[in-house]
């Protein structure tokens, strides 16, 4: 073997370090809610398949929603599942979803079908345009929208009953409160 | 008091670990046998030292001493003795001494058994050894002391995260910690050779052992907490692709190559710098993961609470280690020949093979665990990988791997005739094709990639029944004699024939869950049965029972197999949702009766306030309890390949210096 190759593995740890040093800096948390206080940006989804009605911006005004974004490859969002139908049965607050990133098009659906559908209407976002539009990091990730349009909040990870209690449900009452 | 010996032992510890990292290097080098003689001594100093540290803090622990915050944050008085116990390595600063411990704990075996190596090469492992020590220690003692007392003490602390009050979880870590801090000896054996600029089959002898022990901890250790994610999470799943698991598998799929690359390196006298690369990989993603784990820059499940500081600390700790060992590598590596020449298809083709099919999958999913932080440092957003990546990637790099895994055993060492193990391979060919379609077709919803995937089980199977066979010479001997052969067999080859069998079983269990799984979620009201996977389930009443530190509220379902009749055959499963009371935190606990062919898999949920009935989740999960069997048989191999003569510590007995001893000068 060439002299060289015994070279690659310490320069290869070189480039991963550098991008360690870089990564430890960064906050997580902050970075990703640019989005918050603004605007929902202009974008309009397909309905998914099986449905008749996407999902656009324009959905998202006159009444406090949240947004989740799923997906039927994404574990989390299995384990988050049951509380958002529990949000629906109880007509706690509406919630609008969209299905990120699917391999093909019957995923979602089947997915849905299978575990029930908790959402008001679902945008199907195989291009990540609503992902992007939201800011999203990964799935499952949920916005609280206000009636302006305004993205107020956003939780990563799945919603749990707790922190439902603890965190997102005195956020909504605030919301509508306002 | 005790506490503050435990503080003043640990920082004796680190005296201890850097002297030992030091003189005897020079000791080796100048041989000079009186520094020489300090090793030894001092890695069994150094090990009692940390011994007597975490002793003092599981102390703390275990007597609710709430004047020590480490206690105050992670128990509590009403918690079981067992959960007081496991809320020592239940959290940062504990788990790092656990370690410190496990570190030290090879280092004192090397010490102690290492009685028949090369003198000047077991001062300089144990040396590299205590130089990783000497690192971990100072990082604990800098940035993660668990003995800082917090004035005045609390009446009572804030318990540990329910979610880990698990006996699975309990001993999860340990094992987990024995297996990947385990490669810091393979790892302190390939710097040590380095060093010497040679690498050997008695090195290579030495190092099997320990590769193995580690790898069996690993095994049993990853298994445990896919297990208990499996019951405690309580949706039936049992790996995420979480970038904690994978911190954990990385170093597992290392390691796996190593234990078969150590065996070329021994037998045949070739893939040497092959072996010792693998071996810093092996321990270097051990590392990364623990840095991954511990400093925040992934967002994870089960991440600790993260600290920049902690962070650099690790991630240089990374790379002068690593660094250091590469940097050894890139100088001594080229001039480590091998002797051993072999043509592509032999037995050592197929271990290579097997090699680099095990290392581009530990790339792939080191790759795919890190993307997102590249990603993000590049500044183009942030994106997350998901199970869609590591199972488009993983799976296909095993498929080719598995297939393999049944012929290589049939083929010679130098050259081998694939032809002629195939022809061996008939019979487990045609069952593997019949089980397939068998598969395909009894099995409704069976896709083809699922069959396949049985086939892939069956495959490796049969053919691992089939090596074995043929080494006793089943029907071309009388039967006496093929027993006899049987019961001769070494036991580093029943090690193989467990291990490989494990795994069969294992991806048997893992195509079945993930393909068959039946579910249903519904609304349930006293007295209304489902039907799940041909068992029907029957909610029979749910109640309050209070636990030691918690309130269940516990359902009972009465379980039939549909079409059996009589309550004679009925089962019952109580499955919980437990309210913690200090860290007010709800846990679910799965109901799971495992059968052969699948566990009943039962779930309590919330009430549902209109209707006034409980939700439930009801799973049939498919051969989910052959994973975990698997998973034991393979350790059960790693144990019994152990208990081989040539593998015991000390193997060749020709060297029979005493090191240690100073020759009088």
């Amino acid at each position: 073997m060439n002299r060289f190759a015994y070279y690659t593995p310490l320069v290869l740890l070189g480039v991963l370090a550098v991008y360690f040093a870089a990564g430890l800096g960064r906050d997580s948390q902050t970075l990703q809610s640019v989005l918050i206080n603004q605007k929902v940006p202009e974008f309009s989804l397909q309905p998914i398949e099986g449905a008749t009605k996407g999902l656009s911006s324009a959905d998202l005004k006159n009444q406090v929603v949240l947004v989740n974004i799923f997906g039927s490859w994404c574990d989390s969002c299995r384990i988050e599942h049951p509380f958002l139908m529990e949000l629906k049965e109880k007509n706690i607050v509406p919630v609008y979803g969209i299905d990120w990133r699917e391999v093909n098009r019957q995923a979602g659906p089947r997915w849905l079908k299978k575990f029930g559908s908790p959402y008001t209407l679902i945008g199907d976002d195989p291009k990540s345009r609503g992902a992007i539009a939201f800011g999203v990091t990964g799935a499952p990730e949920t916005f609280f929208v206000d009636k302006q349009g305004v993205i107020r909040y956003k939780h990563m990870g799945p919603i749990t009953e707790q922190n439902w209690n603890d965190t997102l449900k005195p956020i909504l009452d605030e919301l509508r409160k306002q | 008091m005790i506490v503050e010996t435990g503080h003043f032992a640990l920082i004796l510890a680190l005296f201890v670990a850097a002297l030992q990292g030091t003189l005897p290097m020079i000791g080796a080098h100048r041989r000079d046998q009186a520094l020489m003689a300090i090793a030894a001594p001092a890695a069994l100093i150094q090990l009692a030292l940390v011994i007597v540290a975490f002793a003092a803090l599981t102390y703390a622990f275990v007597t609710s001493d709430f004047s020590v915050l480490n206690v105050v944050q992670n128990s509590h008085t009403d918690k079981p003795m067992l959960y007081k116990i496991s809320g020592v390595w239940g959290n940062h600063e504990g788990s790092m001494l656990l370690w410190a411990l496990i570190l030290s704990l090879y280092g004192g075996a090397i010490a102690a058994f290492g009685k028949n190596l090369r003198p000047s090469l077991k001062v300089r492992v144990l040396g590299v050894q205590s130089l990783i020590a000497t690192g971990i220690l100072a990082f604990i003692l800098l940035t993660s002391n668990p003995f800082t007392r917090v004035v005045p003490a609390p009446i009572n602390g804030n318990s540990l995260n329910p979610l880990l009050q698990d006996p699975g979880l309990a001993f999860h870590p340990p094992l987990l910690y024995l297996g990947y801090v385990g490669l810091s000896i393979t790892f302190s054996f390939a710097v040590a050779a380095l060093i010497e600029g040679r690498v050997d089959a008695a090195w290579a002898r030495w190092v099997r052992p320990w590769t193995l022990a580690a790898w069996g901890f690993l095994t049993a250790g990853i298994s445990l907490g896919s297990w208990w994610a499996y019951y405690e999470l309580g949706w039936g799943g049992w790996w995420f692709w979480d970038p904690v698991e994978n911190a954990s598998f990385m170093p597992w799929l290392a390691a796996t190559a190593l234990l078969h690359s150590a065996i070329v390196s021994e037998k045949r006298d070739s893939l040497k710098s092959w072996t010792i690369f693998l071996a810093i990989i092996a321990f270097g993603l051990s590392l990364l993961g623990t840095f991954l784990v511990r400093s925040g820059v992934i967002t994870s499940v089960h991440a600790f609470a993260s600290d920049p500081t902690r962070g650099v600390f690790i991630l240089l700790l990374l790379v002068v280690t690593i660094g250091g060992a590469f940097a050894l590598f890139a100088w001594r590596g080229p001039s480590l020949k091998g002797s051993g020449l072999f043509q592509p298809i032999s037995r050592e083709g197929g271990l290579l093979l097997n090699n680099f099919l095990l290392t581009v999958a530990a790339a792939s999913v080191l790759l795919g665990t890190l993307y997102p932080l590249f990603i993000d440092v590049l500044e183009l957003g942030k994106v997350s990988v998901g199970a869609p990546y590591f199972e488009s990637v993983f799976i296909p790099m095993m498929i080719p791997m598995l297939m393999v895994m049944a012929i290589a055993p049939f083929l010679k060492w130098k050259r081998g005739d694939f032809l002629g193990a195939t022809a061996r391979l008939k019979i487990a060919l045609i069952i593997t094709i019949v089980g397939g379609l068998l598969t395909w077709s009894i099995i409704d919803r069976a896709s083809a990639f699922a069959a396949f995937g049985m086939a892939l089980a069956i495959w490796l199977f049969i053919a691992v029944l089939t090596e074995l066979a043929e080494r006793i010479k089943l029907f071309r001997v009388p039967l006496i004699e093929s027993g006899r052969r049987l019961l001769r067999q070494p036991r580093a080859s029943w090690g193989m024939t467990f291990a490989h069998a494990g795994l069969a079983i294992m991806v048997a269990g893992m195509t079945a869950s993930s393909a068959w799984r039946v579910e249903s979620i519904q609304v349930m009201k006293f007295g209304d049965s489902v039907t799940v996977g041909g068992y029907t389930y029957t909610l029979k009443d749910v109640r309050e029972v209070p636990g030691p530190n918690y309130i269940a509220t516990r359902g009972t379902f009465i379980v039939t197999q549909s079409g059996a009749s009589g309550e004679d055959d009925a089962l019952t499963l109580y499955p919980e949702k437990r309210t913690y009371k200090t860290r007010k935190m709800t846990t679910t606990e799965a109901a799971i009766h495992p059968t052969f062919l699948g566990d009943l898999y039962a779930v309590v949920g919330d009430k549902d306030e209109k209707s006034g009935g409980y939700v439930t989740r009801i799973y049939f999960n498919p051969l989910v309890s052959w994973m975990w069997t698997g998973a034991l048989i393979m350790v059960l191999g790693a144990g019994i390949s152990l208990s081989d003569r040539r593998h015991r510590v000390g193997a060749p007995a020709k060297s029979k210096i005493v090191p240690g001893s100073v020759p009088a000068e």
